[in-house]
């Protein structure tokens, strides 16, 4: 569990990393927090030349709310957003669901930027970006470009990010006040990587669910929105009977994976009781 | 000048506490060693097949790379690793090559061993080793283990190692007769002691002197140093086996496993140094595992409840290797199977079985755990069938004072028996369900609260402790006054040095301030000692120290006499070993002492003693995922004398936490090609503290024991004894309107997930056929 050997270099701009980046693509990784990279480098997991790291690299700390929304600089550390008291109303969803995320030594390393590229299907800010419609900026050699969170994550540690680009943030649109949502997660420990995750938002137009936006982490591949529950609840009262056919909907459509920690019927049928649990209380409000 | 105890019984704060709080303690890796080269071994990643070559060329010319060896470099005969006790002859043909030649067994068997100037090197050369594996089908659970059309061991015609039975009566006659019976097969899984400390090794050879140091050694350092002498064709006095500070054995660590021969021959070899850190994944695949027993037990009983008789066979799952204390899970499940109850007849065949896996070993308390599992299993199911109360039932069958010593099963082949020393076993049983709340709580067992079903359970155990032969210690008292400590057993942990100075203190009537250090372990400290496992250290250590105090007495006494020159009887130890007397003659001890005083005491024992106690548990079961909450916890033992409350009260709660995690979370998991699929921290949930925080452990010392003159007995293991089958029978009382039985742990949420959807199916089932 020796790190293999590798370059070492610490650019001190955003374009310096990109070119870095691009001169040694394929080969180049770059390191943020740590909490993911160190862990594959010590299991040999991954052999990188050279490692940027982007702790010098200014302009990606910020946490910026404006009535676009919210946006997350790629180098803001779970620690960041539980700090930041203006994302309890700007984005509730976001900031319950980063409280979930490890231990507190590691909210106080890992990044944003960090676990979008990382993509572990089990990770709970990919499967909020999902969820929320947001967009990863990201620069590289050419131009810079915006990608959809749902043409993001391809699958388990894939993504859409070329091996010359670096994430710089994350868009998420403006948060109404009156927004109903939830957030559910079952993980064996505190701290562990959810079996599943589930979150939820939804607005509300006469008193039935608009906008009905579900999203699920841990349980496939990569995060999955659950489209037909969604469609199913849209402009409906949210009450026991739409959220029960809501929840059976889920769990026959969530695409399960069986690994060692559960059945891919177990998960189905989680996915199922999360969303029950996620809709009972949004619905209270 | 005997005073009353001042220390022994008091809670006395852990003295080495200080050393680890400051970044003070030594372990292993701290060891700083000029000149000092970094090994790491080469394992096999495929876990049964046929070596056809290992092609080290490469590795051999990288940078900074001092030696790669292979089993060819270890002379005409390759040495294995021995049965450390109660072996068979099978047993023996069964066990570890120090490097793997011919076939590998495991993923994570020693096939190279890589020296060079640093581990990074070192692991960079162990990549560049090509290793030729024809694979060879695994064998990987009892099914494929008895089959046997695959053999880990061609020469043996089976993949059963070794037998343990254990007897007592007339089980076929008592089953005959009896009025009711039940059989069920239960299963515990494979999971591991993982202490936080992985192990660790740094060896020095002295050419000039032909001397071998080997540090980081635990557990058994004495043993350790007799097998590697005989690996190594050295006499014993020419080896030093050194105890460091340790993270934790539990069982596993300090046994000698191949890399303890490797480091050391690799030092001769080289003439360097050599040191090997054990990182976490290869601690996973190497250090030995534990448990994973399939059990099919079998209870006779009385319609009231008094239990007649106990039978039924078990196959433990040994791995690729019998290791040197594999035969302690089998042999106390062959043994233990009446835990503390009354049952007259018992029969259980206990049959080692070899597989792919990891070998393995044991692991507080082990075989007691897993039988225990399945007996309080068994026995809330006979309650069930019965119609009868689950603590009445227990309280009926549970020994009591009247019946001390009682007699426990014979062990075949080796046909050792032994006997509960001393105890009332409904003592803790009825305080443990006073402290429960059991009458109390009794309305919640089923109950269906805020989509969570409730569910209470107790059950009981006996601990086996303070296993001899002997052991040795010796107490030096210096110039200054001060006395220093030296005993064979080894700390891993448990907080030794306090209670040995606590003792030691008291034996002689000084303050404990007066004992200088404790030194423990190493093969340095004494002549000959033991080592800690079986909960043997507190009590024969101790006994050993107190036996060596005496001794220190006489010792100055003689002294004083032969200053004075007057007879030994006439010379008095003043209070405190402040000054000696005779008459109106005094002299200060220290000037007494001017050079160093010294004695050395033997506590031997040849019958162990037996703690007991009881274990509640209070959960609540989340029926849609299949997540078990542990609401309420409690623990009451009776361990004899208390010699520390509080570092016995950290025991239990340690051992409680580790019962936790292997009842609800831990787990080794294998594919069918014997891939550990859990080989790190990530997929191998290890349970913390703030897991479970409601627990609590009450420890009472009302039946000292008779068999030691502290009246002490083990308390190391008792916590996690009982833990298995409480939490089983607590999901079971909680879920039993589902109709939900478990058999089988860990109780993850998935698992107790599919046992609802079963139950649920069954029923389903049964409806459609009767109607
Ligand atoms: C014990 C433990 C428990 C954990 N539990 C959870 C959990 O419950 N939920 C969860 O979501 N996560 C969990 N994590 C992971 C943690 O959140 C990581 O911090 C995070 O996934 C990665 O962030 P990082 O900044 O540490 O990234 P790093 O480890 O530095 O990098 C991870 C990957 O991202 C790439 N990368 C980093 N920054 C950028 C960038 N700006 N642009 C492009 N690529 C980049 C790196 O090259 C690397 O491939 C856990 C980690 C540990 C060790």
């Amino acid at each position: 569990m020796k790190l293999p050997s590798f370059d070492y270099a610490a650019p001190s701009t955003l374009q310096e990393a990109v070119s870095l980046l691009g001169a040694h693509a394929g080969s180049a990784l770059a390191i943020a927090g740590g909490q993911s990279l160190l862990p594959m480098l010590a299991y040999r997991l991954v052999a990188p030349s050279l490692l940027i790291d982007l702790r010098r690299v200014p302009g990606l700390d910020a946490i910026s709310v404006t009535d676009e929304g919210v946006c997350l600089g790629s180098k803001v550390r779970w620690c960041d957003v539980e700090s930041d008291a203006r994302l309890r109303t700007a984005h509730p969803l976001l900031a319950q669901a980063v409280t979930h995320v490890g231990h507190s030594s590691i909210r106080n390393r890992g990044t944003v930027g960090g676990s979008l590229a990382h993509a572990d299907p089990a990770a709970e800010l990919p499967g909020i970006a999902l969820t929320c419609d947001a967009q990863i900026a990201v620069a590289g050699a050419l131009c810079p470009r915006t990608i959809r969170a749902e043409d993001f994550f391809l699958g388990p540690m894939t993504t859409a990010l070329a091996s010359d680009e670096l994430i710089v943030e994350l868009r998420f649109p403006a948060w109404p006040a009156a927004r109903r949502w939830a957030f559910e997660e079952l993980a064996r420990q505190r701290g562990a990587f959810a079996i599943a995750g589930l979150a939820l938002y939804y607005d509300l137009r006469d008193a039935a669910a608009a906008n009905v936006h579900i999203g699920v982490f841990g349980a496939g591949p990569r995060p999955q929105r659950i489209t037909q529950a969604e469609a199913a609840l849209n402009g409906r009262v949210i009450d026991e009977q739409a959220i029960a056919a809501a929840a059976r909907t889920a769990s026959a459509t969530v695409e399960a994976i069986d690994d060692v920690n559960a059945s891919a019927a177990y998960r189905r049928s989680l996915v199922g009781t999360l969303l029950e649990r996620a809709l009972t209380r949004a619905a209270q409000g | 000048m005997s005073r009353p105890d001042a220390y022994i019984g008091k809670p006395i704060e852990r003295l080495e506490d200080l050393r680890f709080l400051r970044g003070r303690g030594q372990y292993v890796d701290d060891l700083e060693c000029a000149g000092a080269l970094h090994a790491v071994v080469v394992r096999s990643a495929v876990a049964h097949g046929r070596i056809r070559s290992i092609d080290t060329a490469a590795a051999r010319t990288l940078p900074g790379v001092h030696a790669v060896f292979t089993a060819t470099d270890l002379g005409a005969k390759v040495p294995v690793i021995p049965v450390r006790s109660e072996s068979q002859p099978s047993l023996d043909q069964a066990v570890q090559p120090v490097l793997a030649h011919g076939k590998v067994r495991y993923v994570g068997e020693p096939v190279a061993f890589v020296v060079a100037e640093t581990a990074a090197l070192a692991e960079d050369a162990a990549d560049a080793v090509t290793v030729d594996i024809d694979p060879l089908r695994a064998v990987i659970d009892r099914a494929g283990a008895e089959a046997g059309d695959v053999l880990l061991f061609e020469h043996s015609a089976t993949n059963t190692a070794g037998r343990f039975t254990g007897v007592r009566g007339d089980a076929a006659k008592a089953f005959a007769a009896a009025p009711y019976v039940r059989r069920e097969r239960f299963r515990v899984q494979r999971y591991a002691p993982v202490p936080l400390e992985t192990r660790g090794l740094l060896a020095r050879w002295d050419a000039h002197a032909e001397r071998l140091t080997l540090a980081g050694a635990a557990k058994v350092p004495f043993w350790v140093r007799s097998v590697l002498a005989a690996m190594m064709a050295l006499p014993e006095q020419c080896v030093d086996v050194i105890e460091t500070d340790i993270g934790g054995g539990f069982g596993a660590r300090g046994e000698f496993f191949p890399e303890d021969f490797l480091v050391a021959f690799a030092a001769r070899r080289l003439g360097r140094p050599v040191k090997w850190i054990e990182d976490r994944r290869e601690h996973f695949l190497s250090t030995a595992h534990a448990r994973e027993v399939d059990c099919e037990l079998e209870i006779a009983c009385r319609r009231d409840g008094v239990i007649l008789a106990l039978r039924g066979q078990a196959w433990t799952n040994a791995g690729a290797y019998i290791r040197p204390n594999v035969a302690s899970a089998p042999r106390n499940i062959a043994q233990m199977g009446a835990g503390p109850y009354r049952i007259a007849d018992l029969h259980m065949e206990v049959s080692v079985l070899l597989s792919n896996k990891t070998p393995t070993g044991s692991y507080r308390g082990p075989g007691r755990f897993e039988i225990d599992f399945c007996r309080e299993r068994l026995i809330d199911l006979a309650c069930a069938d019965l119609g009868l109360d689950r603590a009445e039932m227990r309280r009926r069958n549970l020994l009591t004072d009247a019946e001390m010593p009682h007699a426990l099963p014979i062990v075949l082949p080796h046909g050792k028996g032994g006997e509960l020393d001393s105890g009332d076993y409904r003592v803790t049983f009825d305080r443990c369900l006073a402290e429960i709340r059991w009458d109390e709580k009794a309305s919640l067992q089923g109950r269906l609260i805020d989509g969570r079903y409730h569910g209470l359970a107790i059950g009981c155990y006996v601990e086996g402790g303070a296993i001899g032969p002997r052991e040795n210690a010796r107490l030096v008292l210096d110039s200054e006054g001060m006395v220093t400590v030296y005993v064979g057993t080894s700390a891993l942990g448990q907080g030794q040095e306090t209670v040995f100075a606590q003792i030691a203190a008291d034996a002689l009537g000084i303050p404990i301030e007066h004992v200088k250090d404790v030194f423990h372990g190493s093969t340095t400290c004494v002549e000959e000692g033991f080592g800690s496992f079986g909960s043997r250290a507190s009590v024969m250590g101790g006994c050993a120290i107190a036996a060596a105090a005496e001794k220190l007495k006489d010792s100055i006494r003689e002294a004083a006499a032969a200053r004075f020159g007057c007879p030994v009887s006439a010379i008095e130890i003043i209070e405190g070993m402040r000054a000696v007397r005779a008459g109106e003659l005094q002299l200060p001890l220290h000037e007494l002492a001017g050079r160093e005083l010294a004695a050395e005491g033997t506590f031997a024992a040849e019958k162990r003693t037996y703690s007991y106690g009881a274990h509640a548990a209070h959960v609540a079961v989340d029926p849609r995922t299949g997540q078990v909450e542990v609401l309420e916890y409690v623990a009451v033992e009776d361990v004899g004398r208390i010699l520390n409350p509080s570092t016995l009260h950290g025991q239990a709660l340690g051992a409680i936490v580790q019962g936790l995690g292997g009842s609800l979370l831990e787990e080794l998991i294998y594919d069918e090609h014997g891939q550990l699929l859990t080989a790190s921290l990530a997929s191998y949930l290890l349970p913390s503290m703030d897991d479970y925080p409601d627990i609590r452990a009450v420890a009472l010392e009302l039946y000292p024991s008779p068999l030691n003159p502290l009246g002490a007995k083990g308390g190391g293991e008792g916590g996690i004894i009982p833990v298995g089958g409480v939490i089983a029978n607590a999901v079971a009382c909680a879920l039993g309107d589902l109709g939900v039985q478990p058999f089988e742990l860990p109780l993850s949420p998935p698992r107790v997930w599919q046992l609802i959807e079963d139950a649920r199916g069954s029923r389903r089932q049964a409806q459609r056929t009767a109607r």
